[in-house]
């Protein structure tokens, strides 16, 4: 039973890590309609940048904080110059458009700073955290709290004035742009938010796993998370965060020992297929996707 | 002399519509044909082994892609793993004792079979969401072929393709696995190349442009996407056996990864959608440029001309790869083809600047 609720807990708070991984990616897909393929390696590039800054010295809250600039213009910058000019192209052009960038982000920022896994220190302590008979990564639990309060901020933010701006945007493009919203400054934030959000992911990723290029990997559960919990729902990466971690965990502790291995994976594979179909849109996802 | 439409007057609709209906165009393609045939005489092995004969396996498999992502307009991000369900059915079957001939056939029909049970399972949605489906095919996939021992031959595990021989004659040295590569590819360009013609393809070209337009005419478009996915499976599965038998020689899980299947989505863009003129290209040039482009900057480094660190060149590929897809998809979106194709129609009407119609 401890094992059970170890793995529950344990999974519970990488879940929410997850989500904060798909958080960006909902934020662009509510806003621009853009399947962005390159979170992930937007979370690696924001790890190394937030490494970079430790390196040379500065307190980690001071990072983080420049890391969330760097990233922001990032943002702006991928958004202007290379997904502004695929408005209008069919989806597979701008899915692989986003792909090109994880690829080209994935040589690029390790290629420069080197591919060796640099630790990045959060000042957690690696001593877990026992409570009753269960043994809790304690590094999980900051990242579960982090993961909450910014998904929490977020959902708030979609309560301010440029919130609602946004969500106006995402909801019908040529309706804002008829009563004066500026729909690509709407979509560019999006894309700084995203960037700020990788940031949240990759410091805390980068504290658990190290900082090399396997957190761009990270990509594929937070798809499964996206995909469950709907596609442009904030409360679905919670709750799909939720599953995708829990059942991640779980079932490959009491699995792997008998088929080999890896079968997180495998769960995460299932989740999206099952998804897919029984119900494509998600726990929270707006109904309105295509089926022929 | 140089105008090549001159004296080209179709009388016949048979003529108005054959694959190669200019005459210079029917030269060109005769000569590459005859070239590809003399090139185990022309070029040395080296070339013939590492360069010329995977181009041509990739080559087909980028041909059986752009048939599903080209003219059905259904996005694949799992289609390494159908090459590899072929791959590893072929060398099973021939281990078992299959005839060769038997086993190419099966390990088609095995990866049509999988690939067709995913893709009715993807057709109820698109464009994103076919996308993650494909991709849960291919981690789920890689993961079976890793994980049972019976499939890989344990965890890590090489397994060797044994002996065969196609129609009687022993494919063992280079030559005859090339003429076996060249042979397949072939085949699939001329498939691609006839298949538009049919009403197959003109019924997956509808579907592609509008689908619940093509289901108003009576396409429909469950029927030929399935289709589609079963075509592009049996031709991707005989493609990976092909691959695993003349130029890997033993196959691996790392050799179907998920990077070979972006890599081939690659292929199709960098080449052109639904073009088999851009399948060639695209293989050609994803598959040697970043080659090409690694030694030059190896070269240069050794000079002392820049100064590259070794873990900068271990990413230049990566790197070259990303920013290919992301330059062609800007400037270029239709890929080689079209550039072919602008520089074919230039030189079509040459030395004047506009042609007849």
């Amino acid at each position: 039973m401890a094992y059970f609720l170890e793995l529950l807990l344990n999974g519970a708070l990488t879940g929410l890590m997850y989500s904060l991984v798909a958080l960006g990616f909902v934020l662009i897909y509510k806003s621009a309609g853009v399947p962005n393929l390159a979170q992930g390696a937007l979370v690696m590039t924001a790890a190394y940048v937030v490494w970079i800054f430790t390196s040379y010295g500065l307190p980690l809250w001071l990072a983080v904080l420049l890391g969330a600039v760097a990233m922001f213009a990032l943002g702006l910058l991928v958004e202007r110059f290379l997904l502004r000019r695929m408005v209008g192209q069919p989806v597979i052009m701008v899915v692989m458009l986003t792909l090109g960038i994880e690829i080209l982000l994935r040589g690029l920022v390790p290629g420069i700073l080197g591919a060796a896994p640099k630790p990045l220190n959060a000042g957690i302590g690696l001593s877990p955290v026992i409570i009753g008979d269960v043994f809790l990564n304690r590094a999980y639990i900051v990242g579960g709290v982090v993961a909450l309060l910014l998904i929490g901020a977020s959902l708030l933010f979609f309560r301010t004035r440029l919130g609602t701006k946004m969500r106006a945007v995402s909801d019908d493009h040529l309706a804002s742009w008829a009563v004066g919203l500026s729909v690509e400054r709407a979509i560019g934030l999006s894309w700084g938010i995203a960037g700020i959000a990788a940031v949240g992911a990759g410091t805390l990723w980068g504290a658990v796993q190290g900082v090399d290029w396997t957190l761009s990997a990270l990509l594929f559960p937070a798809i499964a998370v996206v995909i469950l919990g709907g596609v442009d729902s904030i409360a679905g990466v919670l709750l799909g965060g939720l599953l995708v971690g829990i059942l991640g965990s779980v079932v490959p502790g009491y699995l792997d020992s008998y088929v080999g291995g890896s079968t997180r994976d495998v769960v995460t594979s299932l989740i999206i297929l099952l998804t897919i179909m029984i119900r494509p849109y998600g726990i929270f996802g707006r109904e309105d996707i295509e089926r022929i | 002399m140089f105008y090549r439409q001159s004296g080209v007057y179709h009388t016949r609709y048979a003529a108005d519509r054959a694959l190669w209906p200019i005459p210079a165009d029917r030269w060109q393609v005769l000569a590459l044909a005859a070239l590809a045939l003399a090139a185990p005489l022309l070029v040395s092995s080296l070339y013939l082994g590492s360069y010329l004969m995977p181009w041509m396996i990739w080559t087909a498999a980028a041909l059986s892609l752009s048939l599903l992502m080209g003219l059905a307009g259904q996005l694949h991000f799992g289609f390494a793993a159908v090459m590899a369900m072929g791959a590893y059915t072929s060398v099973h079957l021939v281990r078992a004792g299959v005839p060769f001939e038997l086993a190419l056939l099966g390990a088609g029909l095995f990866a049509a079979v999988i690939g067709t049970v995913f893709g009715a399972a993807a057709l109820r949605v698109k464009g994103l969401y076919l996308v993650m489906a494909t991709l849960a095919m291919q981690y789920l996939v890689d993961w079976v072929i890793v994980n049972v021992p019976a499939i890989s031959g344990g965890a890590q595990a090489t397994l060797r393709t044994p002996q065969v021989r196609f129609l009687g004659l022993p494919i063992q040295d280079l030559t005859s696995r090339y003429y076996l590569a060249l042979g397949w590819t072939l085949l699939v360009t001329l498939f691609f190349l006839n298949v538009k013609r049919t009403s197959f393809g003109r019924a997956l070209i509808a579907i592609r442009d509008k689908d619940f337009a093509a289901a108003v005419i009576g396409v429909d478009p469950f029927r030929y996407k399935l289709l589609a996915f079963m075509t592009s499976s049996f031709l991707g599965g005989v493609t990976g056996a092909v691959l695993a038998f003349c130029y890997y020689r033993a196959v691996t899980p790392e050799q179907f990864s998920f990077n070979v299947s972006i890599q081939l989505v690659a292929m199709v863009l960098v080449g052109g959608l639904g073009s088999a003129v851009g399948g060639y290209l695209g293989a050609g040039f994803v598959l040697i440029v970043p080659i090409v482009l690694t030694n030059l900057i190896a070269t240069l480094g050794a000079s002392q001309w820049i100064d590259i660190s070794q873990n900068m060149m271990a990413h230049l590929p990566l790197i070259f790869y990303g920013a290919m897809i992301i330059g062609f998809l800007l400037w270029e979106p239709l890929g080689l083809a079209k550039i072919y194709d602008n520089t074919r129609k230039y030189f079509l009407v040459w030395p004047f600047r506009h042609s007849r119609s």
